[in-house]
């Protein structure tokens, strides 16, 4: 048990897919304007998160491993990743059209979001069980919440900050990210 | 060898599995959470154009059928659309008003080619007009008028804008949607999109004074005011040193082009169709 809470801590700060790894930045910077998309980003991946776990884990150690065909992993990743990206972008079209308009092109874009692939090849590299690699993908989706929700409550402020002219937009939100993926340093040597 | 071959085949049948798998419950789910509203944005968007040249200011066609479909926009948002496509899509959004919309072509206001224009340096860099036009207004002299970089043909959707030998755009008309691509695309305002029977305008935009425009072009409005002094129906008239036709007045006698000393002011004929480069 204490294993596992290390483990939710450990995915979701010391070692956050935005601000650690840099994995996943680009929804990172498109849609942290305002808290709301930002959050239900965040959620939206880590249900993606979460399915393609529960999709992924045994398919490569039930079908992949013992076949021999370890080989396919990222093609087979992919072509999972895609298909449950796809099944998300239609139940939020049906159920919150609203925020399928916020999201706009960074829904079909977490089809190739590198957090989430990342998220699959580290549960094969670290030999995950079932029940390790679901409390990974649970903590990673939480540390991107949190880290989208952070953003965007950060850049809401900073509409109304008197921002110098050449830093506005783009520049000012890579800067802040710096200085938070900084802040989370400070969480380096915690748990594992 | 054997070995090979077997894991090749086991190979392709898992990612064969796997993806027919996903593609049979993926068009199942699709089918299952179509919605009407879906099906309406669907026919909507087989009636439009189908070009997806983002003339309407929506990322394309398909975007535009679900603005209709929310009634946010109106079928004539398409500039594109012919009227009886136009009429097609009022019908299929259950709007009985009749929709009329004047045909709308654009024209080229720049008769300034190569041989009978100056040129006060030469241009080297990127062959696009905007490029050129950044560049302390591009090396012809006429600081207006056409750069002959063939922007506007390379951003014209319906392959309507041809370049000229003598480097002016030459826009046929039969292919010409009125779409205003071009017409946002040219740094200098030398294509304008005007009602098709507007028959008569002024080829030039230089707002520059008679004798500058002399210095630098033979065929530019020179702002004499000749035009506006012979027309019948005063549908002319100067703005600072550039003629200006009033379309609601014209009613294409003829007489300013006639008149005209530096056949700045054109007319179109009905039976070219195209506007013929000098």
């Amino acid at each position: 048990m204490t294993e596992l809470l290390l483990l939710f801590v450990g995915s979701a700060l010391v070692n956050n897919f935005l601000l650690t790894r840099f994995l996943g930045i680009c929804p990172f910077l498109g849609v942290t304007r305002e808290l709301k998309a930002g959050v239900s980003m965040g959620i939206a991946v880590t249900s993606v998160m979460v399915a393609s776990v529960l999709v992924l884990w045994p398919l490569y150690n039930l079908a992949l491993a013992p076949l021999g065909l370890g080989f396919l992993q990222n093609m087979l990743f992919i072509l999972v990743i895609a298909a449950l990206v796809q099944f998300l972008e239609m139940v939020i079209k049906r159920a919150f059209p609203s925020l399928y308009t916020a999201f706009g092109i960074y829904l079909p874009l977490i089809t190739t979001n590198c957090a989430i692939l990342g998220l699959a090849l580290l549960m094969v590299g670290n030999e995950y069980t079932f029940l390790q690699s679901l409390v990974f993908a649970v903590g990673s989706g939480a540390g991107v919440t949190l880290a989208m929700g952070m953003m965007a409550a950060i850049r809401e402020e900073l509409e109304f900050a008197d921002v110098p002219q050449s830093l506005q937009g783009p520049g000012i939100a890579l800067i802040t990210a710096g200085i938070m993926a900084l802040s989370f340093m400070g969480f380096a040597g915690l748990g594992s | 060898m054997g070995a090979t071959v077997s894991t090749i085949v086991t190979a392709t049948a898992t990612m064969g599995a796997v993806g027919a798998f996903f593609a049979i419950a993926l068009v199942a789910l699709a089918k299952r959470t179509a919605s009407a509203e879906d099906e309406q944005i669907e026919l909507l968007t087989n009636l439009l154009p189908g070009n997806n040249c983002g003339a309407c200011g929506m990322a394309g066609c398909a975007a535009l059928a679900q603005a209709l479909a929310k009634g946010e926009a109106v079928p004539q948002s398409c500039p594109v659309a012919s009227e009886s496509q136009i009429q097609k899509l009022a019908e299929a959004l259950g709007l009985t008003e009749t929709v009329h919309r004047e045909r709308r072509v654009a024209r080229v206001r720049c008769g300034g080619h190569r041989a009978i224009s100056q040129w006060r340096a030469d241009y080297e860099g990127v062959l696009d007009c905007r490029a050129a036009d950044l560049v302390g207004k591009g090396g012809k002299g006429c600081v207006f008028g056409c750069l002959g970089l063939g922007t506007c043909s390379r951003v014209c959707p319906y392959g309507a804008i041809t370049m000229s030998p003598t480097g002016l755009p030459v826009v046929n008309e039969a292919l010409c949607t009125g779409c205003g691509l071009c017409e946002a695309a040219c740094p200098r305002g030398v294509i304008a999109v005007m009602d098709a029977s507007q028959e008569v305008f002024v080829r030039c935009v230089s707002t520059a004074p008679g004798k500058q425009v002399r210095s630098v072009c033979e065929v530019g409005c020179i702002g004499c005011g000749i035009c506006v002094r012979v027309c019948p129906e005063n549908a002319v008239e100067m703005l600072g040193h550039l003629a200006c036709v009033d379309p609601n007045r014209c009613t294409a006698c003829g007489i300013c082009v006639e008149k005209c000393p530096t056949d700045a002011m054109q007319i179109i004929l009905e039976d070219a169709g195209v506007l013929t480069a000098v």
